[in-house]
């Protein structure tokens, strides 16, 4: 098969679209956290370590309890605890966020290494969990073409759907998210009007880290069924890559991560459609991450970031 | 007035600050000072740059609690905590520096803080409306959709006076709202105030622009190094008394241009295009001429393309396209140090950022355009011997204090700053200089100086292209004017040529020739 078959053949099939999803998924939950962050003024590039945390804690407790609902519950807690940090020491402290971040990667990752082998006898990754169930619609699932898209997907889609149409209403229609809009952009201004600024941005780096928790649960306990190690393998700096694309817009963001998750799902194809020598089928893995440089490179400047974003807001 | 006046009376009075007294760490910025509103007047309150004027305010608006002192608010005592409770009582305040928030619409930008609800919801057009009835009871023009970042600044400041009034304030505290604008935003403004004042409304305006002061002002409270000099009945003062009493001295208003001979055309641009940061043209397709010996000014609202402009010719940004030539030869495009090497020089808008490095001491930042050459540097080491010589001899001339080439240069004063800056920029004799703002921030005194010296190097046949958002600065010291709008020329002129009223048109827009058209009518 050549280049051009190949791909036509994907682009023709079900499966490529709902590889697409599925490799979007994650990107959404940690890319609207990012959102949510950074429109309050907040930069949080920690998603990677908080989506690694979210998934681990998740884990642990569907490990002890067998209830794949508590792991959830507690895997977002998780990612709550760990924004805290950051939350904290950006906001009082008013410490680069870059710096802050930056350590709670490598928090996530020393917590996550030292912690496998005392809970689960075992490095690397965990022995087969129970996942949080798929929803099967019946009656769409026998509409061709669609229903083999639709028909069979994992609870976390329809909470992604959620989380796309509430952030959405939250940003642009509710005092709520005006005030956050408004922090992020200068706080100063909101200040003299009287609005929390603090407060506000706590609540905007906290919904990051449950909402990157989520992205990272979503690959763990959603997609395989068992946290790895190496987990969620970059995907949270692809994640601020679709926020960036996404113009820091909630469902701008659900684009991003659909044409990134394209990027994947095309990878995924092309490698089994293809006989490909290994060599090329690591330069293929790529694709999604040299998209990733040409997107951000590219878009940066003709997408705004909020103005004070990065910027710790300090009285006099 | 005396203090036992005002106790008496003081249901007369909307704001009463008694013996305020504002401490800083190293500065006394308010020293026991007694200022008293009136309601339903407008009063300005005046005096030179670190006066103390808008600390005094930032007190009255709760952003900082005074050392001592006691501030009463309609007849009450008050102690505010933050702005919040400012507001609460019935003051609103437009900052100089405008406090919006640019990517959002000037409807939002109002009700920020204070949003109408529909259940949880926010009520965009409930809000819309409220701000389009507040606008139209005071003619306060502004477009409820648009995004704050594409409306002109004099709209945003009519947006800034409506979030005061959204909020119920019935005493208002401009701080130099006329820095901004053109001279018909400002009667706008003016037109706009009456209004205010007419509806009962206290108004408190900062400035430092005296004729603007005795034009609106019913009462004038001048302040100088932190105290109170006097409080006097507009109608029953002058310009000359007003300077006097801000500065402590006689002072001379405008400066003198002795007449000079032209030398031959030296700097001449042809039809140049500049982009600015957004890749946005700036600069569109200006031409002029500036001959030695001649004072070529820039006048126009920020943000016309002045900034690009002088970046572009000092090396700083590109030119797109058209020609830049200095003694008949095409410098288009070279680098600084090319240009520099010229014997052009360039005084940069923002000192700190652009004309200095405040973390440096003096006598470094002194030599900087030269410090890689003879006898600064030797075979690629720095001969402090020489660089200390020249800068000893620098400080001296150009009267820098206090006179220690050791400071660090961002522990002067503004004007101490700019004196370093032009010793080091005029210090070297450019054949041609680039002037930006040279005296923003700067107090009387100072702004004296720069603009003697900027004679001075008339006199000795330098070109110098005046950059300036002051138009009275302009006027004082160019031999030809060309006014920016929109990055285009609006066309030029010999200065005394057209009125400030002319040139406040073509600042808004209207081209030279419209002018001339409505003269002749």
């Amino acid at each position: 098969m050549t280049w051009i078959q190949a791909i036509f053949t994907a682009l023709a099939s079900p499966l490529f679209y709902k590889l697409t999803i599925l490799s979007a998924l994650p990107l959404v939950f940690a890319g609207i956290g990012g959102v949510f962050s950074e429109i309050t003024g907040v930069t949080n590039i920690a998603l990677e370590g908080i989506m690694k945390l979210g998934g681990f804690v998740a884990a642990v407790f569907i490990f002890y309890t067998g209830n794949p609902w508590i792991g959830l519950l507690m895997g977002m807690i998780g990612g709550l605890v760990l924004a805290f940090l950051h939350a904290y020491v950006s906001i009082e402290w008013s410490a680069n966020q870059i710096v802050s971040a930056t350590a709670l990667i490598l928090i996530a990752q020393g917590t996550v290494g030292f912690l496998m082998k005392p809970i689960f006898g075992q490095e690397g990754q965990t022995d087969f969990l129970t996942k949080i169930p798929m929803i099967k619609i019946e009656p769409l699932k026998k509409v061709p073409f669609i229903g083999e898209i639709f028909g069979e997907l994992s609870a976390f889609f329809y909470i992604a759907i959620g989380v796309i149409i509430f952030s959405w209403f939250l940003l642009y229609k509710t005092p709520l998210g005006l005030r956050m809009r408004a922090v992020g952009e200068n706080p100063q201004a909101a200040d003299t009007l009287g609005v929390n600024v603090k407060g506000i941005r706590y609540f905007g780096v906290l919904m990051s880290g449950v909402l990157a928790a989520l992205g990272g649960m979503y690959i763990a306990i959603g997609d395989i069924g068992q946290f790895q190690e190496l987990m969620p393998a970059g995907k949270g700096f692809i994640a601020l890559a679709a926020m960036i694309l996404g113009n820091w817009n909630p469902v701008g963001t659900m684009w991003a991560a659909l044409l990134f998750g394209a990027a994947d799902a095309m990878n995924i194809q092309l490698q089994t459609l293809m006989e490909l020598p290994s060599e090329t089928k690591a330069l293929l893995n790529l694709l999604p991450f040299v998209l990733t440089i040409v997107v951000v490179g590219g878009f940066i400047g003709k997408t705004r970031a909020p103005a004070a974003s990065g910027v710790p807001y300090e009285k006099e | 007035m005396s203090e036992e006046n005002i106790q008496e009376t003081l249901k007369d009075y909307a704001v009463y600050m008694k013996n305020i007294t504002k401490v800083f760490p190293k500065v006394v910025a308010n020293d026991n000072v007694n200022f008293a509103v009136k309601k339903g007047e407008i009063h300005a309150l005046i005096g030179e740059n670190g006066a103390g004027k808008t600390t005094l305010m930032n007190q009255l608006y709760g952003l900082y609690k005074p050392t001592s002192g006691e501030i009463y608010v309609f007849d009450k005592k008050v102690d505010f905590k933050g702005p919040s409770d400012a507001i609460k009582a019935g003051i609103g305040m437009v900052h100089q520096h405008f406090m919006l928030v640019d990517n959002l619409t000037v409807a939002e930008n109002v009700v920020l803080g204070s949003e109408p609800k529909k259940g949880i919801l926010f009520d965009l057009k409930f809000a819309k409306k409220e701000v389009k009835e507040l606008s139209e009871r005071y003619g306060l023009k502004v477009d409820v959709d648009a995004k704050i970042e594409d409306i002109p600044v004099g709209m945003q400041q009519r947006v800034e006076i409506i979030k005061t009034l959204y909020r119920g304030a019935d005493i208002l505290i401009l701080d130099e709202p006329t820095a901004v604008l053109t001279p018909q935003e400002t009667n706008e403004l003016f037109e706009i105030l009456r209004a205010l004042k007419n509806d009962g409304k206290t108004i408190i305006f900062i400035s430092h622009k005296l004729k603007e002061v005795l034009e609106i002002s019913d009462t004038i409270t001048v302040m100088r190094l932190g105290k109170v000099t006097g409080t006097v009945k507009t109608s029953e003062t002058n310009e000359k008394e007003l300077a006097n009493m801000m500065v402590g001295r006689n002072v001379v208003l405008s400066i003198e241009r002795p007449p000079t001979t032209l030398g031959k055309s030296i700097v001449k641009v042809e039809n140049i295009w500049v982009k600015d940061n957004r890749k946005l043209d700036a600069v569109k397709d200006l031409s002029f001429e500036i001959k030695e010996g001649e004072i070529l000014g820039i006048a126009g609202v920020a943000g016309n393309g002045q900034t690009e402009l002088a970046e572009a010719l000092s090396g700083l940004r590109k030119i797109e396209s058209g020609s830049y030539m200095f003694n008949g030869k095409e410098i288009t495009n070279l680098s600084v140090r090319e240009i520099r090497e010229l014997g052009i020089s360039h005084i940069p808008e923002d000192r700190q950022r652009r004309g200095l490095i405040p973390e440096f001491p003096v006598y470094f930042n002194l030599i900087l355009s030269q410090h890689y050459k003879e006898p600064f540097a030797n075979r690629g080491f720095l001969n402090f011997d020489e660089i200390k010589k020249y800068s000893h001899s620098l400080v001296k001339k150009f009267d820098v204090r206090p006179p220690d080439i050791y400071n660090l240069a961002g522990n002067l004063s503004g004007g101490n700053q700019q004196k370093v800056i032009l010793a080091r920029e005029i210090g070297s004799s450019p054949k041609f200089i680039i002037v930006s703002q040279p005296t923003r921030g700067l107090d009387v005194g100072a702004i004296e100086y720069v603009h003697k010296e900027l004679i001075n190097l008339r006199l000795n046949k330098g070109a110098v292209l005046l950059i300036s958002m002051e138009l009275e600065e302009i006027l004082s010291l160019s031999d030809r004017i060309l006014v920016m709008y929109e990055g285009r020329s609006m066309g030029e002129f010999e200065n005394g040529e057209l009125t400030i009223e002319e040139i406040g048109l073509m600042m808004a827009g209207k081209r030279i020739e419209e002018i001339k058209v409505l003269e002749k009518v």
